[in-house]
């Protein structure tokens, strides 16, 4: 029972950074689109906004596993 | 150079420290004893263990395949290495190589040394007290994993009983089949392995590469030069200068040891058949990364890093003593764990997937030439889509790594624009 939800609580956090680092990614691909100039900021600042969303889905990640 | 030559040795031996360290942990007793009643009962092909407990599961061999291992397997060779290994309850020190145990080519040993054992190509040792020294032939598949009332156990089969073998305890925590046991592994295991090659191949190319630019001093790169150079620039460039400001010189040395370092471990272990070591997939080496990075951080932190964390001005006291302060000491600590936990979520996740990517034709081809066929073309294809995402991952983690640290360093040493 509670590895059942411990697993659905991953899938959440998952469907919570896949939303927020395709929204970064979208917003950079628009953003690049508009100034192709700055690529090179808009690039490793993309990079960082996805990790650090990556990093809040990871510890709900690591918390489920470790109630399963 | 010099510096993060230096840097690289110091990740080196703390690192070697964090894999060879063990934990103390409690016997269970009362189960000490159980394979007396179960031996009775034993019959089949395997001595001890019942037939037909072969079933193949994906996730236990991507488990298996992404773990620290005592040998080292290059395609169907399992080279030996070095067992060092501290028995808790005689006090024995035990030097041997792992050739002892006669791997077969699952890594499963077929003789037993002073109580130890191998499996999957992990050192286990027999709890019982009552099993024979020395080196002892076991036979073909007498070390087998048993599932006893949900829990996996791994049991050795000797003279027609059952004796059940623990695993060392590591520094994941337990997390993966670690936990209580009876002696400590200070193994120069797969992973150390790797990286020593890893970083005795980085520190002769960056030795090559400074000598290069003293030789030829003012002149176009040329050689490895020329594949170096570009990917330094560039963290010097898209990294260090924006986060650290003029301070970016003290900062450098670390931050490319960093990148380096987990650039070379993550492409070392993609190579396809040669020993695939997940280091930079291990929480041991993560956490270690992570701790210099957490010290690095609040080492060179400032006074205004410190007030803004502790005591931030123009809030009420009652909200920075029940909110705030607390929040953010909590950061302190959970910006080195994200770091620690991406790297190895990452890496881990990707070995994973080609394993069970592989899996998947033993999964669904059961026997028949077809499906073996049709899965290999498709899993092969599947594979190789994976392990070019995984190149891009290698890269990628490696720089966010080396940019949050850049970020983090570079928050804490900033001067008041106020």
């Amino acid at each position: 029972m509670i590895t059942g939800v411990a697993a659905l609580g991953m899938g959440l956090a998952v469907i919570g950074a896949g939303l927020g680092i395709g929204n970064v990614g979208s917003k950079a691909m628009e953003s690049i689109a508009r100034q192709p100039e700055a690529v090179g900021d808009i690039r490793s600042n993309m990079i960082l906004m996805a990790a650090l969303v990556e990093g809040a889905a990871l510890i709900a990640i690591v918390m489920c596993y470790l109630v399963a | 150079m010099r510096k993060i030559l230096l840097t690289f040795c110091c990740v080196l031996s703390l690192c070697f420290l964090a894999f060879a360290q063990g934990h103390e942990g409690h016997d269970h007793s009362h189960d000490g004893h159980s394979h007396s009643t179960e031996a009775h009962d034993s019959h089949g092909t395997h001595g001890c263990f019942e037939e037909g407990s072969h079933e193949f599961n994906p996730g236990n061999t991507a488990f298996h395949h992404i773990s620290d291992q005592n040998v080292f397997s290059i395609g169907p060779w399992q080279l030996p290495l070095p067992c060092i290994l501290y028995a808790k309850d005689s006090g024995k020190w035990d030097f041997f190589s792992s050739g002892k145990f006669h791997p077969d080519g699952h890594g499963v040993g077929e003789f037993a040394y002073n109580k130890y054992v191998l499996f999957e190509g992990m050192v286990h040792r027999v709890k019982d007290a009552g099993f024979p020294d020395g080196h002892i032939e076991l036979g073909h598949h007498m070390v087998q994993e048993v599932e006893v009332e949900g829990e996996k156990k791994v049991y050795v089969c000797y003279e027609g009983e059952k004796y059940e073998a623990l695993y060392k305890s590591t520094a994941d925590g337990g997390l993966f089949g670690g936990g209580v046991t009876n002696f400590f592994d200070f193994s120069l295991t797969k992973n150390v392995i790797s990286m020593f090659v890893v970083f005795l191949l980085l520190g002769w190319m960056f030795i090559r590469i400074a000598n290069m630019y003293k030789k030829r001093e003012g002149q176009a790169p040329k050689g490895i030069q020329s594949l170096i150079e570009p990917v330094f620039i560039f963290i010097q460039d898209e990294v260090a200068k924006p986060f650290l400001g003029h301070k970016w010189e003290v900062y450098l040395p670390y931050l490319m040891a960093l990148f380096f370092s987990i650039l070379g471990l993550n492409l070392f272990g993609q190579i396809p058949f040669l020993g695939n070591a997940n280091v930079t997939g291990n929480l041991a080496f993560t956490a270690v990364l992570a701790i210099f990075t957490f010290l690095v951080v609040n080492l060179s932190g400032n006074k205004h890093y410190w007030e803004h964390t502790l005591w931030m001005p123009g809030v009420p006291a009652w909200l920075k003593l029940f909110i705030l302060t607390p929040v953010e000491i909590l950061g302190l600590f959970i910006k080195p764990l994200t770091l620690m936990l991406r790297l190895f979520a990452n890496i881990t996740a990707g070995h994973m997937v080609l394993v069970i990517f592989v899996g998947l034709i033993f999964v669904f081809a059961q026997g028949n030439w077809g499906g073996v066929l049709g899965t290999s073309v498709g899993s092969g294809l599947l594979t190789i889509f994976m392990m070019s995402i995984e190149l891009l991952v290698a890269f990628i983690q490696a720089f966010v790594f080396t940019i949050l640290t850049a970020s983090y360093i570079g928050a804490a040493t900033e001067e008041a624009h106020h």
